[in-house]
């Protein structure tokens, strides 16, 4: 016998091994000539693990504090071996996953995998998302220089924005009535601790949720397949679909190797709470249309503050979002064509608004 | 979900037959090898980095440790040599001794006692001698001895 097969049957004959991966040999994933869009979740996983191992990495030499958290970046990407291709990863490697989880989410959307049963896969991943941009919010902190410093500073504003309990939140987050070391320590809990945590429970019921449900089938297709049954075609997961799946990890891996190595990623000046803004500030590309948004918004809109309106609608918007699924017209059979609107309204308008964004004085 | 019906499963059942079993081992190979490379390419700069870089200031050779009228005899005081702390004992009979502070067994810093005239290590109870020799307790070797020598009014304490 060989040492993998002693292995196997002295697990096997414990924990019934056989049994519990039977699942994984028969599960099979719907083929057709939209699958690729199925990779773009594993990929975002695959982004993530990447996200958890360059980050523990980064956690030897970190320090988070105000004094010492600039000059342990600055420590990390000049004088330990290898450290600024681990901190260009954990930056590249945020920014490309954020890309692909609302690739992804933009993906289950119009291919409608999120009806029924699937409603609470699409929830938990939507959640997951704004946790991603949660971690983003709280990681572009973390070096202590001048750009994270101002962002921060108009991130909690904007929070702080919201009528009634925004003051709370924005005290919540800072620490205090200002962005100073305390803003910092807090962030670097949130970011290291709170967030994983969260996300880790969250990450968790999405994936058991896509193994009870299997993968969806667009509808489009479906119908094609109950009209010519002998067109059905299904692919194993394993090794076919995961051998795939491979190739798409190691295209990922080698954009993110060549975006780390060619454009490491900067560090800019310590932050200084006393100094002047530093014209051109921008936030992070993926908070650069709701931030374009709230530049157009005049100051006064019917005696309401242009920001409070702003900050509103987004939250509005982000709570439909969250519960698209749910409310779904479903009297009409063409009833998900106001969700596929809705769809293509907010896609058109976040990417129109980035562009409008970077282009923006 | 999947369904009950008979679906075709694409590739590659059936064509098991029609690869020769050497081509099959050359892919085998091929891919494995190429999975074991590529960790082999993650896990190099992974080991690397976690290395820490070594300190720059460990060269220390001498330094200022006390002033002349700073100790009275019978006494002693803790002082930094380099990175690391070190003792400087003037003893009962007004002489200076110096060495490193770092006891020899698990690396606590020894104390002077005044009380029994020895150097005393808290954490296991190991003791010695004013020249550093190990007496009693754990402690495996005698403390690193250190040259004193008094130019003016400085104490100067350097690596023998």
């Amino acid at each position: 016998m060989s040492p993998v097969a002693r292995v196997q049957s002295w697990l096997d004959e414990r924990f019934g091994w056989a049994e519990l991966i039977a699942p994984l040999k028969h599960k099979t994933v719907p083929h057709h000539k939209l699958s690729y869009w199925y990779f773009l979740g594993g990929i975002t996983l695959f982004l993530f693990v990447i996200q958890v191992t360059t980050g523990i990495l980064l956690l030897l030499y970190y320090r988070p504090s105000a004094n010492e958290a600039f000059e342990s970046v600055q420590y990390i990407s000049t004088q330990v071996r290898f450290g600024w291709l681990v901190r260009s990863i954990h930056s590249w490697s945020a920014n490309l996953m954020i890309f692909t989880a609302f690739a992804h989410m933009f993906s289950v959307l119009f291919l409608r995998a999120y009806r029924k049963p699937r409603e609470l896969t699409w929830l938990s991943g939507a959640l997951l998302l704004f946790l991603a941009l949660g971690f983003g919010f709280s990681g572009y902190l973390l070096p202590w220089n001048t750009l994270a410093f101002f962002a921060t500073k108009v991130g909690t504003e904007v929070a702080g924005q919201v009528p009634v309990i925004g003051p709370w939140v924005m005290m919540f987050l800072r620490g205090g009535p200002d962005v100073t070391g305390a803003t910092l320590t807090r962030f670097f809990g949130f970011h290291v601790a709170v967030l994983p945590g969260i996300t880790t429970v969250l990450l968790g019921l999405h994936l058991a949720l896509v193994q009870r449900f299997g993968i969806s089938v667009p509808p489009r297709v479906e119908n094609q397949w109950e009209c010519r049954l002998n067109e059905r075609q299904e692919m194993k997961f394993f090794p076919n679909f995961l051998l795939r799946e491979l190739m798409a990890w190691y295209t990922a891996l080698a954009a993110l190797a060549v975006l780390a190595a060619l454009f490491p990623w900067g560090l800019g000046t310590k932050a200084d709470p006393f100094a002047p803004a530093p014209a051109g500030i921008k936030p992070e590309w993926y908070f650069l249309f709701a931030f374009q948004t709230l530049k157009l918004i005049p100051a006064k809109v019917l005696s309401i503050d242009g920001e409070v309106l702003g900050v509103l609608a987004f939250g509005a918007a982000g709570a439909l979002w969250l519960i698209l699924p749910l409310v779904e017209p479903k009297r009409r059979a063409g009833g998900y064509r106001a969700v596929m609107a809705f769809g293509i309204v907010a896609v058109t308008y976040i990417a129109s608004m980035t562009v409008y964004g970077y282009l923006a004085k | 979900m999947p369904t009950e019906q008979a679906v075709r499963v694409t590739e590659p059942t059936g064509k098991k037959s029609i690869i020769p079993s050497s081509r099959r081992t050359v892919l085998k190979t091929f891919l494995g090898g190429g999975i074991v490379a590529s960790l082999g390419s993650f896990l190099y700069p992974v080991l690397r980095y976690l290395v820490p870089p070594a300190e720059t200031n460990l060269g220390v050779d001498s330094v200022v440790a006390a002033t002349v009228n700073e100790l009275r005899p019978n006494s002693a005081k803790i002082f930094r040599f380099g990175s690391r702390p070190a003792l400087l004992i003037r003893t009962a009979e007004g002489e200076y001794q110096a060495m490193s502070a770092t006891c020899t067994h698990l690396s606590c810093t020894v104390q002077y006692r005044k009380d029994t005239q020895q150097i005393w290590c808290a954490c296991h109870n190991g003791i010695y001698d004013l020249n550093g020799k190990n007496l009693s307790g754990p402690p495996p070797r005698p403390l690193e001895k250190y040259q004193v020598h008094i130019q003016g009014d400085e104490i100067q304490v350097m690596r023998a």
